[in-house]
């Protein structure tokens, strides 16, 4: 019913090993969201998944059944590509179709399921044009109606709205989700926006280096990274970093706080610094603060601050909203507790 | 940006050269309609003069006129239809399923074009008399796909590689088997690259003239070596030799002037775009 | 795109057309090689026993090669020289604004598109016969003598022949790489002051140095065969005088019948086609990015 389960898998083009070995478990009907910087192995497992790939070693298994060696056209999956990869010789109509035909599904039971997916995704008024007489949403459109009508045991959709324009993007992520909802399949979608991976995802794996960093619900991520990777990519502006210089046994090596927990501080403060450049978003402002050691902060301030360029400005965070990382990156704020004050002068 | 006085200039001298250089088959054809006296007269005219047919109803009634047009025909759209064939596997696999190789691979291909048939003229002709295939339309329709195989390739080669990989990748998803893919996705989409490299490869066949002339004799010789038959005449000629040339020329002038992209294409091996 | 099973199957979709070349390539070429060290001619019938490398002697100080292989380069040069120069006066020329310039490209590029045979015929016969050709009508009617083309000149013949089918091929490939040229860099160069030779000079010309490179080449390759033209005007005479290499060759074996000293000409022919290549390539290799 749509879990897929990836076992040690590995891959390697040439001799260059682009995905370490890889355990994870995607739940029937969850919506998964691989996310990453460029180069990061997403894309490629997500190929790997599908079929279009082969794995250099370890297993996939699909609703319990090993997939590894099957053909990408008999695991059941349904794949929407970035550039939509619609055939541009043949009508929205037999674009859909074109999957149930392959199936050998009969001809009106293909007709009753175009018309069903035609009418799900606002497309019935032009089942009759060819792709290049489509606007770019109308032509993602056109590719997740050519994957809804297999009833896949899942849905893997690789960076679909990278082509779309700023407005659109947001427009067709909410009605992804609702799709999401509406069918309860599962959905494995990569991408390397992580504002999409937070509002899309029920839980996202970090991917870095061919490694996955990190696998949590979004909340989890936010609020728990279990290392710098993953802390610097989730979250926007990004968490600032600052390194220590002191000495400590509890080996702390750089502290991380989000723009939006420090504040401006009334009366005791951390941090002094003179402000750079203020970013007005109209619902709220980041600050970009120099401190006199050269250190950069981004702060979060109010929409309607009247800090400006030149002021000099006090910071002040609250103690649980410090993470601690050792010198390898790893977060270990629970080892940590309220010793932040040693580090400060 | 061009003001009318030089486009009139550049007008006339384009019009005058592509007249001058046109002028050959115009004047064939010209003289395929006069009688043989009129074709050698010292004072040719240019219009004024009697229109007859009775140089095609002569080439078309007492020579085998027909029989080598059809030869040409069978020939050239044979070997180019085999070639096809052969060539379309080759592309689509150099094209979508690349190794380093590849690029090696097809260069070597091209490099076979190159080599000079006379390297090979002499086991060619034997092995061709040895079995039977000397004046036969099938072991010139073999030789023709040979020599131009290297050409169909490389032209499929870069049409294919316009079409974007994913198309096929997604009809794979959607589980077509590797027959299914070529026919319901590749083809149809890149139909419009095999009719160009078809119709260039006609044209090329049509016109070879080595092989066409060494090993036929009367009875598979396409047009080509017909014409150079006209070349030891008898008396006066003239007429009747621009008949059958008009008639020979024809269609592939009429093709050829459709395919210019295609010449481009194909014969300059990516140098211009 | 790459999994195990698309990768062999694309393996197995080359096999035909790699299988048929090497076959049509190798083969041949074997045996041409294995004639020519072996004494062997149509009309003796013998032991065609093992005689090395005495083909290759008769073949190379028979003055009939030497005259050949002058002929032969004076042939590619001159059909060379005449459609580059040509190939780029019409290709800048056709890519100035005039009326009906599709009918002018249609009407340049026609020769290439007539059969060997019936453009040698027409040129030897109705344009350059002595007494019924136009070139004589004309020559009389200034008052001249008539050239007997054939006779007094018969490589030139060849070459203008040749020249004639070949020029809308460079005209083509130069035109099309004119066309690609910026405009916008014409432009900037006129606000720069540049008249129209500098233009050519300095921008058109080394744009178009790729495409020349590409149509020397291309043509080379084709030129070093040149048969029909031959084979229908002058059989390669008088004497040897219009005879290249390959004509050289088939007079040889299949009018001789000398197969052994034919098949060492036909090697020498290919290593002399190599040689050209790889010095062309290198020379002007440059300009052409695969």
């Amino acid at each position: 019913m749509g879990s897929i389960h990836l076992k040690q898998v590995t891959k390697s083009f040439d001799d260059v090993e682009v995905i370490k070995p890889i355990d994870l478990e995607i739940r029937n009907g969850e919506f998964m969201v691989f996310v990453g910087p460029s180069g990061c192995g997403k894309s490629t497992l997500l190929r790997i998944i599908s079929g279009l790939e082969d794995t250099t070693s370890g297993n996939i298994e699909i609703d319990g059944q090993d997939a590894t060696h099957l053909a990408p056209g008999k695991r059941g999956l349904a794949m929407v590509f970035q550039s939509y990869a619609l055939y541009p010789h043949m009508s929205v109509r037999n674009n859909i179709a074109f999957p149930l035909k392959r199936a050998k599904m009969g001809k009106s039971e293909i007709e009753k399921k175009v018309d069903e997916a035609a009418k799900k995704l606002n497309l019935v008024d032009y089942l009759d044009r060819k792709p290049s007489q489509l606007s770019g949403g109308q032509r993602q459109r056109v590719a997740i109606g050519r994957a809804i009508v297999r009833q896949p045991s899942a849905f893997l959709f690789d960076e679909p709205l990278s082509n779309l324009d700023a407005s659109l993007r947001v427009n067709m992520r909410l009605e992804i989700s609702e799709l999401h909802k509406s069918l309860n399949t599962t959905m494995v979608y990569v991408t390397h926006d992580q504002v999409e991976a937070m509002t899309m995802a029920d839980r996202i794996a970090v991917f870095n280096k061919g490694v996955i960093e990190q696998v949590g619900s979004p909340l989890e991520l936010y609020q728990n990274p279990k290392n710098i990777f993953v802390a610097g990519f989730i979250g926007s502006p990004k968490m600032n970093f600052i390194k220590t210089t002191k000495q400590n046994d509890v080996k702390v090596a750089t502290i991380g706080v989000r723009p939006e927990h420090i504040t401006v501080a009334d009366g005791d403060f951390i941090w002094k610094g003179k402000i750079g450049v203020v970013e007005h978003l109209g619902s709220e402002s980041f600050l970009h603060v120099t401190l006199h050691d050269g250190t950069g902060l981004t702060v979060k301030a109010s929409g309607d601050t009247p800090l400006k360029y030149g002021d000099t400005v006090k910071l002040t965070v609250n103690d649980d909203k410090v993470f601690y990382f050792d010198d390898s990156g790893l977060n270990i704020s629970d080892s940590v507790s309220n010793l932040h004050q040693v580090f400060f002068d | 940006m061009q003001s009318t006085k030089s486009k009139v200039i550049y007008t006339v001298l384009a019009w005058t050269i592509a007249g001058l250089i046109f002028f050959p088959i115009f004047w064939t054809i010209l003289t395929s309609f006069k009688t043989e006296s009129e074709a050698i007269a010292s004072s040719p005219s240019l219009f004024m003069f009697d229109w007859t047919l009775v140089n095609y109803q002569d080439v078309l009634s007492r020579s085998p006129y027909f029989l080598h047009f059809s030869n040409s025909i069978i020939i050239a759209v044979g070997s180019s239809i085999l070639g096809l064939m052969i060539a379309i596997p080759a592309a689509w696999s150099m094209a979508f399923a690349q190794t380093p190789k590849t690029k090696h691979l097809l260069m070597w291909m091209l490099s076979t074009k190159m080599l000079p048939p006379v390297g090979v003229l002499i086991p060619i002709y034997l092995l061709f008399r040895d079995f039977g295939l000397l004046d036969t339309r099938i072991g010139l329709v073999i030789v023709m796909t040979l020599i131009n195989l290297p050409i169909i390739v490389w032209m499929l080669f870069t049409y294919f590689k316009e079409i974007p990989k994913d198309i096929l990748e997604s009809a794979r998803v959607d589980g077509a088997s590797l027959s299914q893919e070529i026919i319901y996705v590749l083809m149809p989409i890149a139909l419009p690259g095999i009719a160009s490299t078809l119709l260039l490869n006609i044209i090329l066949a049509w016109n070879e003239a080595f092989w066409t002339l060494i090993l036929t004799a009367a009875d598979a010789a396409p047009l080509t070596a017909f014409i150079a038959s006209y070349s030891s005449p008898e008396g006066l000629f003239y007429a009747k030799l621009s008949a059958a040339s008009a008639m020979a020329i024809a269609p592939i002038l009429v093709m050829g002037w459709f395919s210019q992209k295609q010449l481009v294409r194909g014969l300059s091996f990516g140098a211009v775009k | 795109m790459s999994t195990l099973h698309s990768r062999s199957l694309a393996r197995v979709a080359l096999v035909p057309a790699v299988a048929l070349l090497i076959v049509w390539m190798i083969v041949p070429l074997c045996m041409t090689i294995y004639y020519s060290v072996i004494d062997y001619n149509l009309l003796v019938p013998g032991d065609n026993e093992f005689i090395g490398f005495l083909n290759y002697e008769f073949f190379l100080t028979d003055p009939a090669f030497t005259e050949s292989f002058y002929n032969t380069l004076l042939l590619v040069g001159g059909v060379l020289f005449i459609t580059i120069a040509g190939g780029i006066g019409l290709a800048v020329l056709l890519d100035q604004a005039m009326y009906g310039q599709n009918y002018v490209r249609l009407l340049i590029l026609a020769p290439f598109f007539v059969m060997p045979t019936v453009s040698a015929l027409v040129w030897k016969n109705m344009f350059m016969n002595p007494v019924n050709g136009l070139f004589a009508h004309f020559a009389v009617f200034l008052g001249l003598e008539p050239i007997d083309f054939f006779s007094q000149f018969p490589l030139l013949s060849v070459i203008i022949i040749v020249s004639w089918q070949w020029l809308p091929f460079a005209t083509l490939i130069l035109l099309t790489s004119i066309q690609s040229l910026d405009r916008e860099q014409l432009e900037a160069a006129e606000l720069d002051g540049a008249g129209p030779f500098s233009k050519f000079f300095y921008m058109v010309l080394p744009h178009l140095s790729r495409a020349i490179t590409a149509v020397i080449l291309i043509e080379t390759i084709f030129l070093l065969s040149i048969f029909a033209e031959i084979f229908v005007t002058t059989s390669g005479g008088p004497g040897y005088a219009s005879t290249n290499i390959t004509y050289l060759i088939y007079t040889q074996s299949l009018l001789q019948f000398d197969v052994g000293m034919a098949s060492a000409g036909g090697v020498v022919a290919v290593v002399i086609a190599n040689l050209v290549a790889i010095v062309l390539m290198r020379l002007i290799g440059k300009n052409l990015e695969g």
